[in-house]
């Protein structure tokens, strides 16, 4: 058992308040972040049942502006950035012309000409140098990351602890939209969205606000099992809620049809990156094909383990983990299109065993309305 | 907090030797590392086993490690509460959370294990790195 290797790795400016409060830390996308604090099913369960607050600094940023912004993000976006309203938001991908994504990301409209992205951390440089390779018209674009924290809370009385602490009207806040607000005395972004497939909420502000954030949050919350949640957690969460990571069901090799990321694609919005490609998947169909699966035997599927079916290697496990809420195992797992099937039986080759693997429909978890 | 009776690995396993036969565990500083474990798997009775090398699999929700067995030997008794009950490891792992049982084939082997202030000195220092 080896120590995880963090030296080089950035820290957010909660790092010591992290170590303060008994987290395990290790390295993800460049930085060194709270793995888990209390542990991975409790802090589960706490998103599940109450609510959880989670240091998502390490998220990256970038802003785009000016009159050449909707067109720059639409001839370099999946989804149609033109439906936008002011403050609203849009789950998205940056393109490359094969159809496969760039970066995943989540398109908050401010103003006009104001367009606000959050990246993933170990995507940011790489996806603003795309942007900037592809701004010959000349739109205002800067990688903002290093003047923003976000502090994410979620869960089914995340609105009721949020609204401790703003004067924002909550109610009037509907899923996937945002507003400039204050929140804990502090300037910020407050989006309802997440990444765990509960309500919740995203806020954006300057670093030097952290901690009064985070303590006025964790406080807020006290009395309503607001725990806080680290990368540990968020990964078993998104995993039940069936959300892709980048690095593991999308990658350079991997179109968003075959991510099942056809409702980003909007191939009627006109020219984009990567539109030729996924038309032409559309009418010769996909090469493979993303499933969900839960284990029949006891046995844990985990990112890169070989499936099985009749006999043959067919496929690849990409994600994997016990799921703490619906208490069994589950995965994500690229299979040929025409082996793909809910209920179809597999094979997951685990260590020397095949273990009994049936594909289930996704999301494997829906929070009930 | 490391019981004196038993010896240790730096793979972070122990082991209780009576006689010629050895129980075998993790120890309470892999447990926290691993956090939340979930899965056991492990040898039959009967199995050989080698010292060093690899006997049995402990998963946590977010990572596999594989458990090396202290001493050679032979495999006489296996902890089947851990099949139902893997969170044992966490709460119990110097006690009711115990692996297997071995017959040893070299009762001298044990000897290069550390012992428990050895061990707690190589857990500090592995936690300055």
């Amino acid at each position: 058992m080896a120590t995880p290797e963090t030296r080089g790795a950035k820290r957010t400016v909660l790092y010591a308040i992290h170590k303060a409060a008994g987290a395990k830390m290790a390295e993800f996308g460049g930085w060194e972040m709270p793995i888990e604090y209390a542990g991975i099913t409790q802090e589960h369960l706490a998103v599940r049942n109450a609510a959880g607050i989670f240091d998502v600094s390490h998220m990256g940023e970038i802003a785009v502006r000016g009159p050449q912004a909707l067109s720059l993000l639409q001839e370099l976006t999946s989804n149609d950035v033109a439906r936008l309203k002011v403050f609203q938001v849009q789950y998205t991908a940056l393109m490359y012309p094969e159809g496969s994504a760039v970066d995943d990301c989540v398109v908050h409209r401010l103003g006009e000409d104001h367009y606000f992205i959050c990246v993933n951390a170990a995507n940011t440089d790489k996806d603003f140098e795309w942007i900037m390779a592809h701004n010959k018209a000349g739109a205002e674009v800067q990688n903002v990351s290093s003047q923003y924290s976000q502090v994410a809370v979620q869960g089914p009385r995340a609105a009721g602890i949020l609204g401790k602490v703003t004067d924002f009207d909550l109610a009037s806040l509907r899923y996937y939209w945002c507003g400039n607000t204050q929140c804990c005395g502090v300037k910020g972004l407050l989006a309802r969205t997440g990444y765990t497939g509960e309500d919740g909420f995203e806020f954006y502000f300057a670093p030097e606000n952290s901690e009064r954030v985070w303590n006025t949050l964790l406080e807020a919350g006290r009395d309503e099992g607001l725990q806080p949640v680290g990368l540990g957690a968020r990964n078993t969460l998104r995993l039940e809620a069936g959300y892709p990571l980048y690095g593991h069901e999308l990658d350079q090799d991997t179109t968003l049809l075959e991510a099942n990321l056809g409702w980003i694609c909007k191939l009627d919005k006109g020219e984009f990156l990567g539109r030729n490609a996924l038309q032409k998947q559309i009418e010769e169909g996909v090469r493979k094909k993303l499933v969900g699966l839960e284990m029949l035997e006891p046995g844990i599927a985990r990112d890169g383990y070989p499936v099985w079916m009749e006999g043959k290697k067919v496929g690849q496990v990409t994600s994997g983990s016990p799921a703490p809420f619906l208490k069994k195992n589950i995965g994500l797992a690229f299979v040929p299109p025409a082996a793909a099937g809910i209920g179809r039986e597999m094979k997951i080759e685990i260590r020397t065993r095949q273990v009994c693997a049936r594909q289930a429909p996704l999301p494997f978890y829906k929070r009930p309305k | 907090m490391y019981p004196d009776e038993c010896q240790y690995t730096k793979d972070h396993e122990w082991i209780r030797v009576d006689e010629d036969t050895g129980t075998i565990g993790i120890t309470d500083h892999a447990q926290k590392e691993l956090g939340d474990i979930v899965y056991v798997e492990l040898p039959k009775v009967g199995d050989p086993v080698t010292a060093s090398e690899t006997f049995g699999t402990v998963e946590s929700v977010k990572a596999v490690s594989e458990v090396y067995s202290p001493v050679t030997g032979e495999v006489t008794g296996v902890n089947c509460k851990l099949q139902n009950h893997p969170e044992l490891l966490n709460s119990d792992p110097h006690g009711s959370a115990w692996l297997v049982r071995v017959h040893l084939s070299d009762p001298k082997e044990v000897e290069k294990l550390m012992s428990a202030e050895e061990y707690e000195a190589y857990i500090r220092e592995d936690k300055a790195h």
